[in-house]
């Protein structure tokens, strides 16, 4: 079965082979990091525009770079120092950069439900690169390919997710994707921090790290934003880093000797990952930054290229 | 002048009225009703076989946006919106700008009204100057100047101290204070109801507590000072229960609900549809179900729309960034003859009683029933309509509603104000 969509806007929209062909069409693009000569034609003429609302390296970056490669003319645009400083509206601005045709506009926003509101109003194809708490499908596909990759499989695999779930459009994506691929996944933090009703999700729930990382495949690690203190969601870096920061004793206390350490950055070094942790034999955070671009490459690739080469 | 209102099904539930009557109006007051009533006594027949005839409605919760917002609504448009909805008469909030907390801009509510406005229009006075929630408004004067109710809708006046000087400084007036129930703290930064929908969609929100707290407050407060409190627009099983509790034990609380209350529930948002945001938030299917059987037990007195106008800009943008509210006037009467009476769960008289009779009652204004003397105010229905909702075609200034493409049956057929009809 090909791809049929139009946007690529969330993982629960996705049914589990639309989800293995997106990880399988990265997987099969992903060699070409490894070319002398990086760029291939699939996506030459089309233009494809990130547009950012929000600050990002990792991501923009690596949407840039999947662009290139492909051959595609890509366009950044940050919100800071543009047409949305002088206070046009989203959707305007939106409109306008609609109005120079793209084949593909990347969005970044901090509103949740910023690029389903692009897709029904813009007719090219929308990638959601992260919209407030809400999605991040790109980086969930990221993690499925990395896990995949040392894993071999997904099917009873199991997950530990830890941090702050509530807050977290990677922990939903993530949770959609590894669920209709079959996967066990635990939530996991102060229960400040897990959004209510997360169990009809199809997750567990655990309030002690311990609990959560013990005999899990793979532990993924959030990153605390500092803004939560001040919302009285924890008392304190100290005590959050004390209770939740995994370090390399609580891994070799209560995880299995084969568990694979994920995050999807940029890491609080010393907060939720001890800098043993993070750089240590466990971590695969920087393999998932590389597969970055090859989903990315994926998902423009079957949004833009596959249309031309039917034709 | 006169008018006879021939052979229409009248339903009066003050007069526990269900029966095919004929309805002779002269000049601007009801002058009979009764069986057959003789052609010869009417200068203008109407020929109401087949429709229903019934007191005018009442909605005692809009927003008409003027003075100040004139961009969304004016009363003229949203006097008009109402007469096309089957109201005859609305009661205004005060959170115009400047805001209504004084007696120059009731006035100009009033002048207005009787210039522009095509129905009766009752205005309700800030409770809070500026509705800063800080200090009282000139509350008598206000009275004195035509107010119907006092209310800082839009928002809650947090201070329990200030609130219940409000209530105290008030009983000599017979204007009851109507409550936002809405504790800012516990809502603050949200956009929907707070359940497994915001967690899917990464939304912030609102828990149902926000709402209960200051339902269960101002109970404890009506109690404390003896005053009338009425709670706009509920929204919770929790607030049933408490208001349901309330007046067993004989305190002076009452209770409207909105159509999109009963109708629609948080689903509503998954596609971050900013006309299915508003303040309070739609809520879960549970919620719904126990509005409706309170609706019906009298637990809520009556239906309110909280018509709230906003332009297309405030509404087409990011979900966590547009505006509440949605426009409610010209679709509530088909939507829930349509979602309610007509599958059975809503009796008609029932229906009818909460949108004309009991809102009457709770804020001591004229009509809401069609006794002989009574003012000649009302709406004519015709049950059979099939129409669907086509917000460029409302008569509001605004489009802001959740209901468009709507396929219902029954419609306000025409309205009629102090005898003259104002819409059809």
């Amino acid at each position: 079965m090909g791809w049929t969509r139009k946007d690529l806007l969330a993982m629960r929209d996705l049914d589990a082979s639309e989800i293995l062909l997106l990880v399988d069409t990265a997987a099969s693009l992903q060699e070409i990091a490894s070319r002398e000569i990086k760029k291939v034609p699939a996506l030459r003429g089309k233009t494809i525009v990130n547009l950012f609302y929000e600050n990002s390296t990792r991501t923009r970056t690596s949407f840039e770079i999947a662009g290139k490669w492909l051959s595609a003319d890509v366009v950044n645009f940050s919100a800071s120092g543009s047409s949305a400083a002088k206070g046009e509206s989203f959707i305007d601005t939106a409109k306008n950069i609609a109005a120079m045709s793209p084949d593909v506009v990347v969005v970044r926003h901090s509103s949740a439900g910023a690029a389903a509101l692009l897709a029904r109003s813009l007719s090219c194809s929308i990638v959601n690169a992260g919209d407030g708490a809400h999605e991040h499908p790109t980086q969930a596909l990221l993690d499925l390919l990395t896990i995949r990759e040392h894993k071999g499989h997904f099917e009873g695999l199991s997950v530990a997710i830890v941090g702050d779930i509530a807050h977290s459009r990677v922990a939903r994506s993530n949770i959609h994707g590894m669920r209709k691929l079959g996967m066990t996944v635990t939530v996991a933090g102060p229960p400040t921090l897990i959004p209510p009703f997360v169990q009809e999700l199809g997750v567990k729930v655990a309030y002690r790290l311990e609990d959560a990382i013990r005999d899990v495949d793979v532990i993924m690690m959030l990153r605390l934003q500092h803004e939560r203190m001040t919302a009285g969601l924890v008392p304190s870096l100290r005590e959050y880093s004390r209770y939740w920061g995994l370090t390399l004793d609580k891994l070799r206390a209560q995880a299995r000797p084969d568990v694979l350490i994920m995050h999807p950055g940029p890491v609080n070094r010393g907060i939720e990952l001890s800098p043993e942790v993070a750089d240590g034999p466990y971590s695969i955070i920087l393999d998932q930054v590389t597969k970055g671009v090859a989903v990315r490459m994926g998902v423009l690739f079957l949004l833009a290229g596959s249309k031309a080469e039917q034709a | 002048m006169s008018l006879l209102i021939k052979n229409g099904r009248v339903v009066d539930p003050a007069n526990s009225m269900d029966a095919v009557q004929d309805v002779l109006i002269s000049g601007s007051r009801i002058e009979r009703i009764g069986p057959d009533l003789p052609l010869a006594a009417a200068t203008t027949v109407l020929d109401a076989t087949g429709k229903i005839v019934c007191p005018g409605f009442i909605d005692i919760h809009v927003h008409l946006r003027e003075p100040g917002y004139e961009y969304k609504e004016t009363v003229a448009t949203g006097t008009r919106a109402a007469a096309a909805g089957g109201f005859t008469a609305v009661c205004c909030m005060a959170n115009t700008q400047p805001v209504n907390d004084n007696r120059s801009i009731t006035d100009y509510i009033r002048a207005k009204a009787a210039v522009e406005g095509v129905v009766r229009v009752y205005p309700i006075g800030a409770v809070t100057r500026g509705l800063g929630g800080e200090e009282l408004a000139e509350l008598a004067e206000l009275a004195e100047a035509g107010c119907v109710a006092f209310s800082d809708d839009g928002r809650c006046v947090m201070n329990a101290a200030l609130y219940r000087r409000a209530m105290e400084y008030t009983l000599p007036f017979g204007a009851p204070i109507i409550s936002h129930a809405e504790d800012h703290e516990l809502s603050r930064g949200t956009s929907m109801n707070e359940g497994v929908v915001s967690t899917e969609l990464g939304v912030p929100g609102a828990p149902a507590a926000a709402e209960d707290i200051m339902v269960a407050r101002d109970i404890l407060l009506a109690e404390l000072t003896g005053a009338r409190v009425h709670i706009a627009h509920l929204s919770t099983a929790g607030a049933v229960r408490l208001v349901r509790g309330a007046k067993a034990r004989g305190i002076r609380v009452t209770a409207e609900v909105t159509p999109h209350h009963l109708l629609l529930t948080e689903d509503a948002v998954r596609t971050f549809d900013a006309n299915a945001k508003m303040n309070p938030p739609l809520r879960s299917k549970r919620d719904t179900e126990v509005l409706l059987e309170a609706l019906i037990d009298g637990t809520i007195d009556c239906i309110a729309t909280d018509h709230a106008p906003h332009a297309g800009s405030e509404k087409e943008g990011e979900f966590d960034r547009a505006a509440f509210g949605i426009v409610g006037l010209e679709t509530a009467v088909g939507l829930l003859l349509d979602r309610l009476v007509k599958p059975g769960a809503l009796p008609l008289a029932t229906l009818i009683s909460r949108l004309s009779s009991d809102p009457a009652r709770l804020l001591g204004l004229p009509g809401g029933n069609l006794a002989p003397g009574a003012a000649a105010d009302l709406t004519l229905i015709d049950p059979g309509a099939v129409w669907t909702v086509d917000p460029s075609k409302f008569a509001s200034k605004s489009r802001n509603t959740p209901f468009g493409g709507w396929t219902v049956t029954g419609r306000p057929w025409k309205t009629i104000v102090g005898g003259g009809i104002v819409w059809e």
